[in-house]
């Protein structure tokens, strides 16, 4: 790791001042694995570890507010999750191991948008909504493409805001070595309107697989997937699974979440 | 260089350390606790795992600057001077270890497992939440024992404190 400079961040006012060329710091659990290999050498580092502001979970009775430094294993075992968005605590849940959860952050994980990330197919799924000091992002404007965010240089996610839904659940198949998703399905239904939103797949990322969307729209139930066929084209082939292999998980995966939802 | 000033097994430490350095290195080379160990170095194996505010984290994935101000414990923190921690005789009585590289981390995170979910585990629940926990000798299957014995006494001790 090439050396930087540290500075422990006090607000959010304080953060975005003071990070300059550097980068924010949360959980680590990216950040540092990819500066020990040297993929990233920020010259400056944020730590948002220690902002009361980005901390704590909260419900209005139609919108789940979650902030950026709220751990995976605290969204998982929150009542408040729990009871507004069941699906999204499971999903926390499954994310890495115990040891991870305890220190990767939403925040860190929706900023990074790592294709194979688990968060992405939930905001995406539901219409989430993401708070920065600057503005309101949708979910629909915010995930660009592979590791690219609508995220300006310094623009720091304060929180999540998610729209209870009818019906949410997410499916994931691991990859049993790395924990992160070989495919995942998220379904959200929210009266009429269903939408599906698939990770760990796309060549670009998590991506909405309307044609699902349309058939779920009509017919809410798994039986309403069969005989649908995600297309291969676009999505990774690597040593874990071809494309086409990814292609049936996504249509295995969707009937499981539909089927959970 | 920064200050840190954190707990670690109940004492307080403070220096002066380069920004970059990893938690896991400040407890072994800083403080020359070497009984958690690095095992990968790239986040899998969990032969680096302590608890930090009380949870188990891996110690090769957190800066120690990060830890400032924190209450850590290190496997050299769970005996009782001369009595072994009712999880590290769990261990021994139920041979939980071949070469033992990963037996501190097994241990830090079976101690987190009770902290989380109780004292009686079944094998599926110990197995899962394993996940982060590598034995290169592969003796899961004593592993798993101990835990499960690890915990009841746990149980016992704390039914019996309270
Ligand atoms: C062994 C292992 C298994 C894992 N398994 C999974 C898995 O199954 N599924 C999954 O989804 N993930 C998985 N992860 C990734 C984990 O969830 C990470 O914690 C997460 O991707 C990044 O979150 P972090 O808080 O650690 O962020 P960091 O590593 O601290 O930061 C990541 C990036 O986001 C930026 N950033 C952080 N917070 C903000 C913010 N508030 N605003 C703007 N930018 C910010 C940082 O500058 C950095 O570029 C795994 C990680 C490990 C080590
Ligand atoms: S040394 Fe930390 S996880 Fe392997
Ligand atoms: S006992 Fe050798 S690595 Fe687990």
């Amino acid at each position: 790791m090439y050396s930087f400079t540290h500075h422990a961040a006090s607000s959010v006012a304080d953060a975005v001042k003071s990070v300059g060329e550097g980068k924010y710091l949360a959980g680590g659990h990216t950040l540092i694995p990819t500066m020990k290999q040297r993929l990233a050498q920020p010259g400056h580092l944020v730590d948002l570890n220690k902002v009361a502001e980005l901390k704590g979970i909260s419900d209005n009775g139609s919108v789940l507010t979650i902030k950026a430094m709220s751990r995976h294993a605290e969204v998982a075992s929150s009542d408040v999750v729990k009871k507004a968005i069941p699906g999204l605590a499971a999903l926390a849940g499954g994310i890495g191991d115990p040891q991870v959860r305890h220190r990767g952050t939403i925040g860190g994980s929706v900023a990074n948008n790592d294709p194979v990330a688990d968060y992405p197919a939930a905001c995406l799924a539901l219409g989430a909504t993401i708070v920065t000091d600057r503005r309101r992002i949708k979910a629909d404007d915010f995930f660009q493409g592979l590791f690219t965010t609508a995220l300006e240089d310094n623009e720091l996610i304060t929180a999540f805001e998610f729209p209870h839904a009818d019906k949410f659940a997410y499916a994931k198949f691991r990859n049993p070595a790395s924990l992160y998703a070989l495919v995942g399905v998220a379904v959200a239904k929210r009266g009429s309107d269903v939408r599906v939103a698939v990770t760990g797949a796309g060549s670009d990322g998590v991506f909405r697989w309307t044609d699902a969307e349309a058939k779920l729209a009509s017919n809410f139930s798994a039986s309403a997937l069969d005989g649908l066929k995600a297309s291969a084209s676009g999505l990774n082939g690597d040593i874990h699974g071809s494309a086409e292999y990814r292609a049936h998980l996504i249509g295995v995966m969707a009937k499981r979440a539909a089927a959970a939802a | 260089m920064a200050k840190v000033s954190m707990t670690v097994n109940g004492k307080p430490v403070t220096a002066d350390i380069d920004p970059r350095t990893l938690l896991v290195q400040f407890i072994r080379e800083h403080l020359h606790l070497t009984g958690t160990h690095v095992g990968c170095d790239t986040s899998q194996c969990g032969a680096c795992t302590v608890h930090m505010d009380g949870v188990a984290v891996k110690s090769c994935t957190t800066l120690a600057v990060t830890a400032d101000g924190a209450n850590i414990t290190t496997i050299e923190g769970l005996a009782h001077g001369a009595q072994l921690h009712p999880m590290q005789e769990a261990f021994r009585e139920n041979h939980g270890l071949q070469c033992g590289f990963c037996t501190p981390g097994m241990i830090m995170s079976a101690v987190d497992i009770v902290n989380r979910k109780g004292a009686n585990l079944d094998e599926h629940t110990i197995r899962h939440e394993l996940e982060g926990n590598i034995c290169r000798c592969t003796g899961y299957h004593n592993i798993v024992k101990a835990i499960g014995d690890g915990a009841r006494a746990m149980g016992a001790q704390k039914h019996a404190a309270e």
